[in-house]
């Protein structure tokens, strides 16, 4: 068995010796052209003309097309159609694309677009959630979640709290910046090179920019470097600007994006206020609870819907809300569309819901880890606030199982004395759990095929419809397929994901890879093995049921053959050796509107605590050690689901500390470079940074040998550092006034809150 | 004009080329070396880190660097390593190796930037991680892993390849041509940009690297000042410690830590390991930028400036030089020669306020040096970066404290007076009440400091 081994990345050895190939180190083809956007430097306008005499004539310059030079359908939306390639009539974001230079150089396309002179109206911008909610600027009505009667329970309990919380967006910065590479091919096809999540999505956006049918059109991935969800929709701009040029022109086309126009031009996550009201008992066990979660979607729709529903769906997180009502109004602003970033609203939601109990626990004056305890899902039989049955609530256990391995008890106290002692620094101890729900909530999506090749001296080459982006997929479903042999993980080769070998993929997002792709190749991987046995039997004389692959060999109960031998014969014998595979998420159901169904296969869980330190005279803060017990079920891969799980974390934490996105008035990103956007740092990582996986994991449902999905569920995690912090805020004063900390909680957020509790304002 | 330097161990010359070329577009587009990646373009992602060796005054030095913001013209006389050069046939070099075994490679792409940071540390036995690896991000792993194995090949034997390179270094003539200028001598470069005043001058290229980049502004013509001896020599003197404008952080932080362990650690947090190896304390301080870092804390050690034009020389106090935003006192053809920091008692403390710890720029800097002589304050020197238009000292709050004694209330009273040194602004970094009142505060910390009371995070451990 290769499953359950923490065996490296398939492609570790080419990372450390620079020879993984990423979409801008593939071999420029002769006559290339590079081409760049000119970008709208205004948030919100009427295009009135851009004069774009000084770009045509710089030097190197070969084409400049605007909209009107598109051959077919100028969208890149994924959704709703609504997100034009190059800007029309109107512009609605800084950074909008306009126009689109073709040059004989990188350099040369990027210089060149500067020099076009914009004639536009200026219109007044929507820049925040405030702006659309006053102009009443929303991408569909208020949705709305119900269990139980929320306004009758929040009126007869017996405490009620109120707050509000921002919760700021996060930029994706994936170290490789998108990139595409378009070829022309014979007939009119296009072979496209994208670092994109979604090569089907790539392949349709692309046949539509030049009128094909999706057959003409080929994608090929072979690894991202980072997607995070970035890649899952915001590619189609690069990819259909390089097929309309590459159309027109018959030269081959390469654009990449600079990292300042990166930042600039593609969505982010999706920012949130959340306000709530919440109903409880002495005991700080929920009755009833309200949220209001507003969402900033930009100018355009692509993922915002799935998005808000997400973050619907995970205002529960581990906890039991008898009865619970939850709205959703989804923003339009001009600030670029916001698209999917790992957890796709799920860890908003999720903030939602631990602030509360922050808030819950602050009014009692309890510690915040038993309201958590108290309100904890049963393991099975309580529901959602969207009627679905919780089955497989894990998480009273593995909190215990934290409790005990931090040392929790006596932490807490080392904490307080701390704070008893020290004036200027304070130290917050927080412990957060996180229940996150496995599936696309677009339930056709929920499916993946497989492509399985047995050559004639034994080796094996897989492909599948997921995306490598640095999780380690292609390394778990090679696994996977050198188990159902029985062979070493060497004999196993994974080819870029390639739309021509498996069509109509999904993205890889939603933590589904090797759930869905995992079981696509193991079915084909059975469709082989099945054909394998009937003919050993036939041959060598065997008992089906007694034949085993194993460590290399195939042993029929009589006797044992090498692989290879066993190969070699059937290819001989004309037995096929190449077997697609297809997998269907099975039991999920959802109605959206009606805020009922079964969305998920399953949930994933965790629990992590951060102790954290802060300087009451700057905000200035530290993470100072985290511990952390994580559910993966029966793991694949422990090494790469560790991997996933810290690297997680550290993105989480650093989304509601460090990093800020900050515009100006006039809808200007300031924050479009490292320079200025603080993703941490190697010494922001926690000091003492404990990372486990939950022993007694098991998934209760049929998954790819019982093992869960690990991608976005541990970057929740990262909220027990911003409610660390919110506790050694709160030892800044005397109990009387809640911390109120909002998000991220820069210095500057944590030094307002201190002085907050000191009954001073900043 | 011909480039010489050694690439991964073989001689190579490269002429032709614009003198503000970057050695990373080099590599990947004439070389087709691409295991070195473009992250950001700006030297503060390190996807682009490579490793030159050189010379210097010490001896060998093995440095990280940024491909992006270093231009050919730079590595003259020098090697570089990428991480193709780095394996031996199929054996890895020990930092490649245990990344592999420690799993702390994810999407890859950052990978080799990490690779080449560690292998420099490796081949100098550093073993501050934290420090060595600031300059380089990673987004997938949490950087747990990558510490691990870099913690696992501490005790590795260093690579003989690299250290070859420090004795293979290709003996190299002059640069010069119409558009670039690499002076040898002081001598030779005083005349030259008396002439020439509306050169560029390059000292580490890393903020002038941007301007390329990032600007596309044509800077042409440009001097590379690195290889002029005399402005990379830091010398003891009777009036204190001169150390040249081409010294670069690193070598400064070395130089500065017995006597100021304060600049020291400022210093620490000045960019990344890649950009202080880059980075000259003259361009940090001719720049004039309000918000470099080096300037507050040569103002609050009353250090003084020299600067040359053509054979003259003038020395002013360094808080003289800072005239107005974007105006230095410097006429044209002048330069900024060394730097002079007096013998005092140290009483340098430096508060840096940035949204994060390693390699951002300051919202705020304060250098406090506040002595004390009988309970009784005298000679308050206090220094800000990120509050005004230039590095700028807080006149009227020095004059509160000097002559009174040291005491909270007198702290406390001087505190109130800010608002009168400084009318920040507010941008990204933050508002001008977040300035405002840390710059207050810094004051309170110095002195609370002094009472022994703890108030630094970053000394806290779990």
């Amino acid at each position: 068995m290769t499953v359950n081994k923490p065996l490296p990345h398939d492609a570790a050895k080419l990372h450390v010796t620079g020879a993984a190939r990423y979409v801008d180190d593939m071999p420029i083809p002769a006559n290339c052209l590079h081409l760049a956007f000119g970008l709208s430097p205004v948030a919100h306008g009427i295009l009135k003309s851009v004069n774009l005499d000084a770009v045509r004539t710089f030097p190197g310059v070969v084409a400049v097309l605007t909209a009107e030079d598109l051959p077919a359908s100028n969208d890149v939306s994924p959704s709703a159609h609504d997100e034009p390639l190059l800007a029309t009539d109107k512009v609605y974001y800084i950074g909008q694309p306009v126009f689109l230079v073709a040059a004989t150089s990188h350099a040369a396309a990027r210089k060149a677009a500067q020099k076009a002179v914009f004639d536009i109206q200026e219109l007044t911008p929507l820049l925040t959630i405030e702006d659309a909610l006053a102009a009443g600027d929303e991408f569909e009505a208020p949705l709305v979640f119900n269990k139980g009667d929320t306004a009758g329970a929040l009126e007869t309990a017996p405490h009620r709290v109120s707050g509000s919380i921002t919760i700021g967006g996060q930029e994706h910065f994936y170290l490789e910046s998108h990139a595409a590479l378009v070829m022309p091919q014979e007939d009119g096809d296009m072979l496209v090179h994208s670092s994109t999540q979604h090569p089907t999505e790539i392949q349709h956006k692309v046949a539509e920019a030049i009128g094909k049918p999706f057959h003409s059109v080929r994608v090929e991935i072979r690894r991202m470097g980072g997607g995070f969800g970035g890649k899952e929709s915001q590619g189609n701009a690069l990819a259909c600007a390089c097929a309309v040029v590459a159309q027109r022109l018959n030269r081959p086309t390469k654009m990449r994006y600079d990292r300042d126009d990166d930042m600039t031009i593609t969505g982010k996550r999706h920012d949130f206020r959340i306000d709530y009201t919440v109903g409880f008992d002495g005991d700080g066990k929920i009755q009833a609870v309200d949220f209001n979660q507003y969402c900033r979607g930009g100018w355009a729709q692509d993922l915002t819907a799935p998005v808000a529903d997400r973050a619907m769906l995970h205002a529960d997180n581990t906890y039991h809300l008898p009865h619970a009502r939850i709205t959703s109004h989804r923003l339009r602003t001009n600030t670029v569309s916001n698209t999917a970033y790992r957890g796709f609203g799920g860890p908003q939601g999720i903030v939602g819901i631990e602030r509360v109990i922050d808030h819950i626990a602050h009014h009692l004056k309890r510690d915040p880890l038993e309201i958590r305890q108290v309100n904890y899902y049963a393991l099975t039989g309580q529901t959602t606030p969207y009627h679905m049955e919780v089955t497989d609530s894990v998480i009273a256990d593995i909190t215990a199982a934290l409790l005990a391995s931090s040392d929790y008890k006596n932490r807490r106290a080392k904490v307080d004395a701390f704070n008893a002692e020290n004036t200027i620094l304070k130290r917050g101890l927080a412990l957060t759990p996180v229940k996150f729900g496995i599936s696309f909530t677009l339930t056709f999506l929920n499916q993946a095929g497989a492509l399985v090749h047995i050559y004639a001296d034994g080796s094996i080459k897989l492909n599948h419809g997921g995306t490598e982006m640095g999780q380690g997929l292609f390394t778990k479903v090679a696994q996977v397929a050198a188990t159902v042999f029985g062979q070493p993980l060497s004999s196993v080769k994974i080819t870029a994901t390639d739309t021509a070998k498996v069509p109509n993929t999904s993205a890889t997002a939603a933590s589904s890879g090797s759930d869905l792709n995992g079981m696509a190749v193991k079915n084909a991987c059975e469709t082989i093995k099945k054909r394998l046995i009937g003919f050993i039997a036939e041959k060598w004389g065997a008992d089906p049921t007694a034949i085993r692959f194993a460590n290399g060999n195939v042993e029929t109960g009589r006797q044992t053959l090498t692989f290879a031998e066993v190969i070699s014969a059937a290819y001989q014998n004309r037995i096929s050796l190449s077997a697609t595979g297809f997998y269907a998420t099975p039991k999920i159901e959802w109605d959206r509107k009606a805020g009922k169904g079964r969305p998920f296969f399953y949930f994933a869980y965790g629990a992590a605590l951060t102790e954290v330190v802060i300087d009451t005279l700057t905000g200035e803060n530290r993470i100072l050690r985290t511990d952390i017990i994580h559910d993966v079920g029966k793991s694949l891969n422990p090494a790469l689901d560790i991997g996933q799980i810290e690297g997680a974390y550290v993105q989480g934490a650093g989304w509601l500390t460090t990093e800020e996105l900050v515009w100006d008035d006039k809808g200007k990103l300031w924050t479009h470079a490292p320079s200025t956007y603080k993703i941490p740092a190697c010494s922001d990582r926690p000091e003492i940074f404990n990372v486990a996986l939950f022993d007694q994991g098991e998934n209760t449902e049929d998954t790819i040998y019982r093992s869960k999905a690990v991608g976005e569920p541990p970057f929740v995690l990262g909220i027990s550092a911003f409610l660390a912090l919110s506790d050694a805020v709160a030892a800044c004063g005397d109990g009387s006034v809640y911390p109120d900390l909002q998000a991220p909680a820069t210095g500057e957020q944590v030094l307002r809150a201190v002085l907050h509790q000191q009954g001073q304002e900043l | 004009m011909k480039i010489e330097f050694l690439l991964n161990g073989e001689a190579v010359s490269v002429e032709g080329e614009s003198p503000t070329r970057t050695l990373l577009d080099w590599l990947r587009e004439n070389r087709g070396l691409k295991g070195t990646k473009e992250g950001c373009n700006e030297g503060d992602c390190g996807a682009c880190s490579v490793l030159v060796t050189h010379n210097d005054e010490n001896g060998p030095a093995y440095l990280a660097m940024n491909a992006c913001i270093l231009f050919l013209p730079q590595l003259h006389g020098k090697a570089v390593r990428t991480v193709e050069g780095l394996a031996e046939g199929d054996t890895l070099h020990p930092v490649q190796q245990a990344l592999v075994e420690h799993h702390g490679s994810q999407c890859g792409f950052c990978t080799p930037g990490f690779v080449m940071s560690m292998a420099a540390a490796h081949q100098t036995g550093e073993t501050d991680h934290n420090d060595t690896l600031a300059g380089n991000l990673c987004r997938c792993t949490g950087y747990e892993p990558i510490v691990k194995a870099a913690k696992a090949t501490e005790t590795a034997p260093v690579s003989v390849a690299i250290a070859a390179d420090a004795i293979n270094l290709p003996t190299t003539g002059a640069l010069q041509s119409d558009q670039a200028y690499m002076p040898q001598s002081l001598a030779e470069f005083a005349p030259w940009y008396q002439e020439n005043p509306d050169a560029t001058l390059i000292g580490g290229a890393t903020d002038v690297g941007l301007w390329v980049n990032k600007a596309f502004r044509d800077i042409t013509p440009v001097a590379f000042l690195s290889q002029i001896p005399e402005l990379r020599v830091i010398s003891e003197t009777d009036t204190g410690l001169r150390v040249g404008a081409g010294v670069t952080l690193n070598r400064l932080r070395a130089a500065i830590k017995t006597r100021h362990p304060e600049f020291a650690i400022l210093i620490r947090r000045y960019g990344s390991m890649q950009v202080r190896n880059a980075a000259t304390i003259g361009g940090n301080v001719a720049n004039g930028s309000p918000i470099g870092d080096s300037p507050p804390a040569l103002i609050a050690l009353n250090a003084r400036i020299r600067l040359q034009k053509g054979t003259a020389l003038r020395e002013i106090p360094i808080e003289d030089f800072f005239v107005a935003y974007g105006k230095q006192d410097r006429s044209a053809g002048e330069f900024v020669e060394s730097i002079l920091i007096p013998p005092q008692e140290d009483r340098l403390k430096c508060y840096k306020l940035s949204k994060r710890f390693d390699q951002d720029i300051s919202t705020l800097l304060g250098c406090f040096s506040i002595p004390v002589k009988d309970g009784i304050v005298h000679d308050a020197r206090l220094a800000f970066g990120g509050m005004a238009a230039t590095p700028k000292r807080a006149s009227v709050v020095e004059n509160a404290l000097n002559g009174r004694p040291w005491t909270e209330t007198t702290v406390r009273t001087a505190m109130t007076l800010m608002g009168e040194d400084f009318q920040p602004i507010a941008d990204v970094r933050g508002t001008v009440e977040y300035r405002l009142r840390s710059a207050q505060n810094f004051l309170l910390r110095y002195f609370l400091e002094d009472q022994g009371v703890r108030t630094r995070v970053l000394e806290e451990r779990p």
